[in-house]
């Protein structure tokens, strides 16, 4: 298991100097744009000499490399610039943003395995049976509606026609900290978990056909052993291990991809943030979202196929070369 | 790897067995399969197929034909008439200057549903021929580009096809670009390991002593060998990527107002939720119809070309369809 831990942390290495590079070349894409959105942005007049000059003060000047190399240096103690838009120091306001987008992202896990273990597991046992149906026809739609139809149709039902819930999920307080009205957390969570659950209850359908038709369940089967203790004691547990590492692997996505439904609920997490950033050309925040967004999701996954590999022994002892 | 198998997961759920409104097409292990139910069940997934294609092909038809459908100019403003719910004139109403939403909802499926062939298209050709060329060649190549695509791979969900059409700016070509950086690898990876699989094949050898050259080897013998699985993957993913697009115009960075697209429409429209809803709930529906014809197409070609379906023709005790 330790070698297998190292061998996957060396891997990460080119990952994350890929990640650097992509995310720092694509500044270079933006090349002189980003400096007009600075000066831009700061009310100056933009002239050739005045955008010149700013190159300099920034270092854009001196070849890709040596630029690269400072703004990694910058990445590693972060230090990673200020926003063209509030001056405030990117890699703080980042950070700060970053709790609420975890939260959202919790939530909506939780929510998920709610709805999708029962209806998975129930799918499976009533097999072809109109409640299998039914579960796999939902699901089936929920995969088919885009997630901002999803948060506007719950909007409209909820706040609009029923009046029951907020439709602005977090109220910033004067301290710049997002206080957080647990009301409004509903309808985010609820569209993030509609798409997430419909993936799922497909997966645990599959994956506790699988194990039923397995020897060892109809060996129980033949032993008298109830069906319900069956799929408690035995299917419940493969279920299990599919569905944490799945989990664990769509938190990255999930974190990735809130940046809409925090826009629309107004959910002051690092999506928004970086849908403001990026329609400001707040390019240092932008690259740092993306950064970190990277270096996180990396890691995450690095978690997810490690606590894999601890949970399924069939994985620990046969994959580890 | 787990990265991987889930990495793919996106093929892989959806070959997860559910085939919306084909409660016929999955049964249990132990039944013994007669040669009466496959062919019964072949018939089934080939009706399938021909009904979702006809429902495809008309969605692309209002797509390509759409100027002809309108029944109205799709950007001539009449503000007398502005925000009317649907009614017998205005089939899904007016938006707040008066134009019609369902000429803009047809001509919005312009921007839609080509663009995201278009894009389809391109991730499938670029991805397996990247992929094909790995497979082939090997080494430093091979390589090369694979840490390529893992570090593609290492970027979540929209995160970097956001930062890339912000960076690129605005416009329908741009966020393609955008979600065809990120969508790529997963083409790469399948091609990659088909490719690496039919390399081993008896028939390669005798075909290459036949004296096929190379080009002939991989385009009339690989290509056609590996072109099963990759068709389904794409015929999966354009409903996947139909939403992608249509999400990056609702953020802006795709369609530009005043350019009809479904995305952009139910965003220029957000404000109006409380007091007009259709000119919302009108596109969004057009988005979730036509996703849904195309991800009922995709399961029903992956049903269609499955291996495992082939093998259960052939009469091979195969376990259960998951």
């Amino acid at each position: 298991m330790r070698r297998y831990v190292i061998r996957r942390l060396l891997q990460l290495i080119p990952i994350l100097i890929g990640i650097t590079l992509l995310s720092f070349g694509m500044m270079h894409l933006a090349g002189g744009d980003a400096v007009t959105a600075l000066l831009e942005n700061q009310g100056v007049a933009v002239t050739q000499e005045v955008i010149d000059a700013k190159k300099h003060e920034l270092g854009l000047d001196q070849p890709f490399m040596v630029q690269y190399l400072n703004w990694f240096r910058g990445l590693v103690t972060g230090n990673m610039g200020t926003s063209f838009v509030t001056g405030k120091d990117v890699f703080q306001t980042f950070a700060s943003k970053l709790p609420a987008t975890i939260l959202l992202t919790l939530t909506s896990i939780i929510a998920t395995v709610v709805v999708a273990l029962p209806l998975g597991i129930v799918a499976a046992t009533r097999q072809n049976k109109f409640v299998d149906y039914l579960i796999r026809v939902l699901s089936f739609v929920g995969n088919s509606l885009p997630n901002f139809f999803v948060a506007l149709l719950l909007i409209f039902v909820f706040a609009i026609v029923l009046g029951w819930l907020p439709v602005i999920s977090a109220n910033i307080g004067k301290t710049g900290v997002a206080a957080i009205s647990w009301a409004g957390l509903v309808l985010p969570t609820a569209t993030l978990a509609i798409a997430m659950a419909s993936k799922y209850t497909r997966q645990i359908r599959a994956t506790v056909l699988d194990e039923l038709s397995k020897p060892y369940v109809e060996g129980a089967r033949a032993r008298g052993v109830s069906e319900s203790r069956i799929l408690t004691k035995s299917v419940l547990k493969s279920v299990m291990i599919m569905l944490v590492t799945l989990l664990a692997l769509s938190i990255g996505d999930l974190l990735g991809g809130t940046a809409i439904v925090e826009t629309i609920f107004q959910w002051d997490g690092v999506g928004k943030l970086a849908v403001d950033s990026i329609v400001m050309r707040d390019y240092p925040m932008i690259q740092a979202y993306v950064v970190w967004m990277a270096i996180i999701y990396v890691m995450v996954n690095l978690a997810a196929d490690l606590l894999y590999h601890y949970l399924d022994p069939r994985v620990r002892l046969g994959g580890d070369e | 790897m787990l990265e991987g198998k889930v990495r793919n997961g996106h093929t892989q759920d959806r070959a997860d067995g559910l085939t919306a409104g084909g409660a016929g097409a999955s049964s249990s292990a132990s039944d013994s399969v007669t040669v009466r139910t496959q062919r019964v069940r072949r018939n089934y997934a080939k009706a399938k197929l021909v009904v979702f294609a006809v429902l495809a092909a008309a969605v692309l038809a209002v797509a390509v034909l759409a100027p002809l459908l309108c029944g109205y100019d799709p950007y001539a403003q009449d503000l007398s008439h502005a925000l009317e719910a649907p009614s017998p004139t205005h089939l899904a109403g007016t938006d707040r200057y008066g134009r019609d939403l369902l000429s803009r909802i047809i001509v919005g499926s312009q921007s839609s549903v080509l663009f995201t062939l278009l894009l389809v298209v391109m991730i499938a050709v670029v991805g397996t021929a990247i992929g094909v060329v790995c497979g082939w060649k090997g080494d430093k190549l091979d390589v090369v580009l694979m840490r390529t695509s893992d570090v593609f791979l290492a970027f979540p969900g929209l995160v970097f096809a956001l930062a890339i059409a912000g960076v690129l700016g605005g416009g329908m070509i741009n966020a393609v670009l955008a979600l065809a950086a990120i969508s790529w690898p997963k083409y790469a990876r399948i091609a990659r390991g088909l490719t690496l699989a039919q390399k081993g094949e008896p028939y390669l050898a005798a075909a290459r002593l036949a004296g096929c050259s190379t080009a002939q080897l991989v385009f009339s013998h690989i290509l056609p060998n590996i072109a099963g699985p990759l068709l389904v993957t794409a015929m999966l993913d354009i409903g996947t990527m139909m939403m992608e697009l249509a999400g990056l115009s609702f953020l802006g960075l795709g369609a530009q107002p005043p350019v009809a697209e479904w995305g952009s429409m139910m965003s220029e429209n957000r404000s109006l939720l409380q007091t007009a809803p259709w000119t919302i709930i009108a596109p969004g529906i057009a988005i979730f119809i036509t996703v849904m014809v195309f991800n009922l197409l995709g399961d029903a070609v992956r049903d269609y070309i499955d291996p495992s379906q082939r093998g259960r023709r052939k009469g091979l005790d195969e376990s259960e369809e998951v």
